[in-house]
């Protein structure tokens, strides 16, 4: 499973200062600790950007020089996302935008999704509000496939994303997640790849059992054939490699863990 | 519409390891694909087949076998050449079977002497084997791996009891190493691990998941080297990705089936044909499961799998 670091955000205190003050030390710092733990590619997350156009540039160039990696693109900001996807090195893999959705005013990511050969989220929210169930995500994805498709992006460029809630508050959703990557999957032959904003479900909660949700829904999330986690790798990379060794997909040794 | 084959590819592949230097290096492994399967992937080198030389002469071989050698098995060096000169040996294994506390017990020094002089007559490359005495061979294989800097040979048998010493040793001095477990693919990878954290380099290392003749176990070191090699492959396992062991020779010559005579056993068949086709066909065997580099004993079962390989690639 692919792990998308999550620690480059705007919402960190650290890492926003060191936007404003395009300060290369702290960004290459967190993106090498990122990928040395597990992580395979980088979310750059910038918030709305506005007036900052130059930014997720800026922070694709900083990240690969110090990681040989892809970017995943966190913004709504369409300039920004082109800048920065022009200055990407393909080199390791096509980046990643985060995120396109069934709201009208988010359907120009796809032509630059089209235009830049790369690989969209694709976050199964629409206009009118939070999905209710796995079905109502399922058929969300559906016409964003079809739209997607209608832009002439191969359905392999796409991650589904069911939009993770907190289980502090919507408890019964964490389920209707879990099911809904199930359904993904199924949309296409080969399977539609599927992605999660791990930490969202235990968002508002007290710190030290964060974690303990994150990685537990991870396990779940992951037996029903995930393809990609947004989360901080240090945090998750032992449950990854536990669940590879359970579900018989690497070979098991006494320090699977180290490797 | 005219029929395409099915082809299997897979994301990993197995290390290339060179033993030994100049025109007479060989290399083992280097294929993405299961063994032989050329016609879905590649497979740049030939299994090697190594001969059997021990630095004491073999009293408890089978008369099949010794008679071939009774010329020469009084002396690993004259041994040696002759497997080179006369068998046409790609390879030697050299077995330091008297430094065993219950086999004369010859001290480090002096079976580091033979591997000087063995090293000195021969230009093929040379694998260098304890006798499989933990204890003793991290003491032998430390003092020979250093007569033979600058050779590029094989050392071995690193095991779970002494791999940091033998490791160390092959490291110090630029060799290869044999890794070795008793027939369980989990330790396998454990100890190929191991000995990688120690800054051993994991493209130097050969598994020697343990062998077994056919009817004494066969299936058990078929299965692991065929699973060792499936995670290879397959999962792209980087610590299972070593060229595999077959040490043949000793398991098959040293059981009823090679030794018991036609007078006694008719039903059998003639016993010489019996032995050397016991030993072509334990190693054949292996070579399907995986392995790229086999210890043999009887020319006459060397050449037959030399066939088997030239049909097969």
């Amino acid at each position: 499973m692919l792990i998308i670091g999550e620690k480059l955000s705007i919402i960190a205190k650290r890492v926003r200062e060191a936007m404003m003050k395009r300060d290369k030390g702290p960004i290459q710092e967190i993106a090498k600790a990122q990928f040395e733990k597990g992580a395979g590619m980088i979310d750059a997350n910038i918030g709305p950007a506005e007036g900052m156009e130059d930014l997720m540039e800026w922070m694709v160039t900083t990240i690969q020089e110090a990681v040989p990696a892809p970017v995943c693109l966190d913004t709504t900001n369409y300039e920004a996302l082109e800048k920065g996807l022009k200055v990407h090195n393909n080199e390791w893999g096509r980046p990643l935008i985060n995120s396109t959705s069934n709201d009208p005013e988010r359907f120009p990511i796809l032509e630059l999704t089209a235009k830049y050969n790369c690989d969209v989220i694709a976050l199964t929210v629409g206009k009118g509000g939070l999905p209710a169930d796995a079905e109502e995500r399922a058929a969300i994805a559906a016409e964003m496939m079809g739209r997607a498709t209608e832009y002439g992006i191969p359905m392999e460029h796409i991650y589904l994303d069911p939009l993770v809630l907190q289980a502090a508050t919507t408890q019964d959703q964490a389920l209707k997640v879990v099911e809904a990557i199930k359904m993904f999957q199924d949309l296409n032959d080969p399977p539609m790849k599927t992605v999660v904003g791990l930490s969202n479900v235990s968002n508002g909660c007290p710190k030290h059992i964060r974690h303990i949700l994150n990685e537990h829904f991870l396990t779940l999330l992951i037996y029903e054939g995930l393809s990609a986690a947004i989360a901080d790798p240090a945090e998750i990379i032992t449950t990854v490699k536990t669940v590879d060794i359970l579900m018989n997909k690497t070979l098991y040794a006494h320090s699977y863990l180290e490797m | 519409m005219a029929f395409t084959p099915p082809k299997e590819t897979n994301t990993g592949k197995v290390y290339s390891v060179t033993m030994g230097n100049g025109e007479k290096a060989v290399t083992v492994g280097g294929e993405n694909v299961l063994p032989f399967h050329g016609f879905e992937g590649v497979v740049p080198n030939r299994p090697v087949i190594a001969f059997d030389v021990l630095d004491i002469a073999p009293v408890d071989w089978p008369d099949t076998v010794r008679e071939v050698y009774a010329g020469v098995s009084d002396d690993p060096v004259k041994w040696a050449k002759y497997c080179v000169e006369k068998l046409n040996a790609k390879a030697v294994a050299l077995r330091l079977a008297s430094t065993h506390p219950d086999n004369g017990n010859r001290s480090a020094a002096e079976a580091a002497e033979t591997v000087k002089k063995v090293l000195d007559a021969i230009s093929v490359p040379l694998i260098i084997l304890g006798s499989n005495h933990a204890e003793k061979d991290a003491d032998v294989l430390v003092r020979a791996a250093e007569v033979a800097k600058g050779r590029n040979c094989v050392i071995g048998k690193a095991q779970e009891a002494n791999y940091k010493t033998v490791a160390a040793a092959a490291m110090a001095h630029d060799h290869l190493l044999i890794a070795m477990s008793e027939l369980d693919i989990n330790l396998s990878k454990q100890l190929n691990i191991m000995i990688t954290q120690l800054g051993f380099n994991k493209e130097k290392v050969i598994i020697d998941p343990m062998c077994s003749a056919l009817g004494y176990g066969l299936e058990y070191t078929y299965t692991v080297m065929e699973r060792i090699r499936l995670a290879a492959l397959t999962q792209n396992d980087a610590t299972m990705q070593q060229p595999i062991l077959g040490d043949v020779g000793m398991y098959v010559w040293k059981i009823k089936e090679v030794s018991a005579s036609e007078d006694i056993l008719p039903a059998w068949g003639a016993m010489k044909e019996r032995g050397i086709g016991w030993e072509a066909q334990t190693a054949a065997a292996l070579l399907m499961a995986g392995a790229g580099l086999l210890i043999m004993r009887h020319p006459d079962a060397a050449a037959a799998v030399d066939a088997f390989i030239t049909e097969l690639m």
